[in-house]
């Protein structure tokens, strides 16, 4: 992982991709879409980062069952990111506390960020995708 | 960086996420049902003029005017059209279009 590369030498340019998260699992198709372009993304080896922010926490709370409700639960592949070189990914700390969660509720190891700090990373970014 | 917002503050919390993000030097767009957030009397007033004091604010005239509202425009707000939203992305590098 390079922080500060832009360019590879004689290669493709790598953009800094952020993918905001702010709905919960599955109440819609958001989660689901933004995980698998995620994927896609990263298979391009562009600096891909991730962050949770309102009912998006809810996306990497562990323990999800979705056997009774007939969805596949794709929460596993939060822990496959790692082996797409997809290591950055950040929550908003008090998206966290209004729903009574903590770092520990979460499947995945995270960095907990608070608005200053997560405004900041934002504003790093060529690219920003919304889900 | 510019901020984008298009649903209602009555409606979502989008637009209060995007105001504790948004940092001193941002800016903020307006756009469909956004811009019932610059309306005066509303009850998002006083978070938008609050916004005002550290964010550049822009609101879509197009939709302000189609939903008959531009009258209620709070000032410090600043109307654009789509040649100034277009404006706006190129002068910010970066844009966030909140879903």
């Amino acid at each position: 992982m390079s922080e500060q590369q832009a360019i590879t030498p004689g290669g493709p340019t790598v953009k800094k991709f952020m993918f905001v998260n702010r709905k919960a699992p599955y109440g819609t198709i958001y989660a689901l879409e933004s995980l698998e372009v995620v994927l896609i993304t990263a298979t391009f080896d562009q600096d891909v980062s991730l962050v949770f922010i309102d009912d998006g926490v809810y996306e990497l709370v562990k323990g999800q069952q979705t056997k009774g409700i007939g969805i596949k639960n794709f929460s596993p592949s939060y822990r496959a990111l790692d082996g797409y070189d997809v290591e950055k990914l950040y929550v908003d700390q008090a998206s966290l506390e209004q729903r009574g969660l903590t770092e520990k509720d979460l499947l995945v190891p995270v960095e907990v960020l608070d608005a200053q700090q997560m405004g900041q990373l934002m504003a790093q970014q060529d690219v920003i995708l919304s889900f | 960086m510019l901020h984008i917002v298009n649903k209602s503050p009555f409606q979502t919390t989008t637009l209060d996420s995007c105001l504790r993000m948004a940092q001193p030097g941002h800016a903020l767009l307006l756009i469909e049902d956004g811009i019932y957030a610059a309306t005066v009397g509303s009850a998002a007033e006083a978070r938008v003029r609050q916004a005002c004091a550290s964010l550049k604010v822009y609101a879509l005239q197009p939709d302000m005017d189609a939903r008959g509202v531009t009258g209620k425009l709070i000032d410090g707000v600043t109307l654009v059209d789509y040649a100034g939203f277009v404006d706006l992305t190129v002068e910010y590098s970066t844009s966030h279009s909140w879903l």
